[in-house]
């Protein structure tokens, strides 16, 4: 389980998160909105634990472990990982062996999840050297694929994907948070049961929604100048921003959290 | 006859020359007598002790001759062991070389000037020995010859030349290991090495060094390249090495000839290296690339490379690329010089750190950051050679995983 209570965040002095309580349980896939500059990616960031992100309030606990000052690896090691949205090109590694870095000694068919997401081809090229935004997806998707961590986070896994790989990227995502299309299976489990098995939790950034297509989230949520609100029904929330603008989301918020957003300017909806 | 007396004239008369760029090392702390070496069968030469082994293995040179077609091993001053097994590749010690074919005197000092500096100088008027290795025109080298420049006495200086042809036609695949003993605390290696390859003949050397933090170097090479040939010189250099300073050339001297220079360096504390490429194109279609990683952390690295555009369509490229680790000064000198219209030349260049951004992201699957760091310092150094066989690229990919450590 991933339990976020109270959390401040700032980054070069600036803060960015002020209010943040989420809870994600195994099995569980949130979907987090809000506009740019809402603070999203520097969320995913701090549950990573990207340097910078100084935490000035609240904790991070992660499967009954405190790691609000743990560094990356270790909380990579605990089972956190990320599809990144703008990696950096590592010069001199090849994908194929950072596929393997991933895995950290577990044996992985690399040629066969690099199928799975086409993306043999790449396999020899260094990471990220030159790919498209629709291949650098991919290329994050092997690597999650490879290193098959707990907690996954994706930020805007649609954006730069053309339609066509929409379709692979989605079916994907949903696979490796265990949310694939179900089917009953010949081997006696129900579907019940299965969901019951599933273990993998997810927090997605989106802007479109598009992947709710590809697969049921069991939470919404919306952040809006780095204050985290209105868990509910991702579909609902989605509908109301495209109807509403996230200006509603201001308006709905002032009476439940009036004290937090004192000092903030009329926000502008888009 | 006339004309080796006039080398060793001009020889002498070059005697305390400096060089042009470099240390000026004073030569008269260096031994110059060597004790002589029995000579080896390659039985003999598996009986090696192991770390003498281990050492020539580091760079590259495997006693058995497994998987090389021929092996030329000298130790100090004696050649100790010579022999091909590969059918149109000669492989012989200069010094026989010389009395068994007379032509070879048409090479000799051909393309490097004798009087140069007093590093030629000494190689002409107390040359200890070195190879000549031949690939008869047509003859296709699959298996690589290596050759060996071993040093094992305390305070030597050894003086070697080399000349290698591969003629008309031909493949020839040269891996070159110095290394030195593990008593050595001193000494200086001058190499001089002259390379002919002759129209639409392929050469590829590499040289996989590891010398230590006393030993001073100064190979002094220059290649020429006949029409539709490549020369491609590679130059591994990963362990502490006291001053070293080389600057090696290449003239393309035929229509579509192709030079290249790749150099991967490491600069320990007590290194100071100065190493670079130049290549001269002189006809249309010719092609160039020279390319040079250099890491530092506490040693002195100049990076240099210089093109010469002397015909139209030529087409050339340098880069230097050089990181910081610990310390340490990391120089680069990109030199273009472009004489007619139409050539295209261009340099890039670049002195820096590892962004964290990139160790961030290998933390983010899993490695802690000393094993992220090594990783970038590892993709850094390695460079894809186009030409290399695979199995010369393994051994440069090895010598760069072996130093892993060192590099940190």
């Amino acid at each position: 389980m991933l339990l976020i209570e109270d959390l401040q965040v700032e980054l070069a002095g600036k803060l960015l998160l002020r209010h943040v309580d989420l809870e994600i349980k195994p099995g569980e896939t949130h979907v987090l909105f809000g506009p740019n500059g809402s603070g999203k990616t520097s969320l995913l960031m701090t549950i990573l634990g990207m340097p910078g992100y100084v935490v000035k309030n609240g904790r991070i606990v992660f499967k009954g472990v405190d790691i609000t000052n743990l560094p990356i690896h270790e909380r990579a090691a605990l089972g956190i990982g990320m599809a990144f949205q703008r990696p950096p090109t590592i010069h001199g590694l090849k994908t194929r062996q950072m596929a393997a870095i991933c895995a950290h000694g577990r044996p992985v068919d690399v040629e066969e999840l690099a199928s799975q997401v086409n993306f043999s081809r790449f396999l020899d090229r260094e990471v990220n050297a030159g790919l498209s935004g629709g291949e650098i997806k991919r290329s994050e998707l092997l690597q999650l694929m490879a290193q098959d961590p707990d907690l996954m986070l994706f930020d805007e896994p649609e954006s730069g994907v053309d339609l066509e790989n929409m379709h692979l990227v989605g079916e994907t995502i949903a696979h490796l948070l265990q949310k694939d299309k179900e089917v009953f299976h010949a081997n006696g489990n129900s579907i019940a049961d299965s969901r019951r098995k599933r273990s993998k939790m997810g927090l997605i950034i989106t802007h479109t929604g598009y992947i709710l297509d590809y697969l049921e989230a069991d939470s919404g949520h919306v952040l809006f100048n780095g204050i985290l609100s209105c868990p509910s029904n991702p579909r609902e929330i989605l509908r109301c921003v495209a109807q509403n603008g996230y200006q509603e989301c201001v308006n709905c918020m002032v009476p439940l959290s009036a004290h937090l957003l004192e000092e903030l300017p009329t926000a502008n909806a888009d | 006859m006339a004309e080796q007396k006039e080398l060793r004239q001009r020889a002498e008369a070059a005697r305390a020359k400096a060089a042009a760029i470099g240390a000026d090392l004073d030569m008269s702390q260096y031994e110059q007598k060597a004790e002589t070496h029995q000579s080896l069968s390659e039985a003999e030469l598996c009986d090696l002790p192991a770390q003498e082994r281990q050492n020539l293995l580091l760079s590259g040179v495997d006693v058995s001759g497994k998987d090389r077609g021929g092996t030329f091993i000298m130790k100090d001053a004696s050649p100790l062991h010579c022999s091909s097994k590969q059918e149109g590749v000669e492989v012989l010690p200069l010094k026989q070389a010389l009395e068994m074919h007379p032509w070879l005197w048409d090479y000799y000092w051909k393309l490097v000037e004798v009087d140069a500096d007093k590093y030629t100088a000494a190689a002409e008027l107390d040359l200890h020995n070195g190879y000549m290795i031949r690939a008869l025109p047509g003859a296709k080298a699959i298996q690589p010859i290596q050759a060996c420049l071993y040093m094992d006495q305390d305070n030597i200086q050894q003086n070697v030349h080399n000349i290698i042809i591969a003629e008309e036609g031909s493949e020839l695949h040269i891996i070159s290991g110095c290394a030195t003993g593990p008593h050595l605390e001193k000494g200086l290696h001058v190499g001089v090495s002259e390379f002919f390859v002759k129209k639409n003949a392929k050469l590829s050397f590499t040289m996989i060094h590891n010398w230590s933090e006393g030993v001073s170097v100064r190979p002094r090479s220059v290649a020429t390249v006949d029409e539709g040939g490549l020369y491609l010189s590679n130059y591994v250099c990963m362990r502490p090495v006291n001053s070293l300073q080389m600057y090696p050339t290449c003239h393309l001297n035929g229509p579509g000839a192709v030079g290249r220079f790749y150099s991967i360096l490491v600069g320990s504390p007590t290194s100071d290296i100065d190493a670079g490429g130049r290549v001269i194109l002189n006809h249309p279609g010719c092609r160039a690339e020279v390319v040079s990683r250099a890491i530092t952390n506490g040693g002195k690295i100049m990076a240099r490379g210089h093109l010469v555009g002397n015909a139209p369509g030529i087409k050339a490229h340098l880069e230097c690329r050089g990181l910081i680790l610990d310390g340490g000064a990391m120089l680069a000198a990109p030199f273009l010089d472009g004489f007619v219209d139409g050539v295209e030349m261009s340099h890039e260049a670049a002195v820096g750190k590892i962004a964290q951004e990139e160790i961030n992201y290998l933390m983010a699957r899993g490695l802690n950051e000393e094993e992220a760091t090594a990783t970038i310092v590892r993709g850094f150094l390695s460079v894809d050679i186009p030409g290399l066989p695979p199995q010369l690229q393994a051994e440069i990919d090895k010598a760069i995983n072996a130093t892993d450590e060192q590099a940190m």
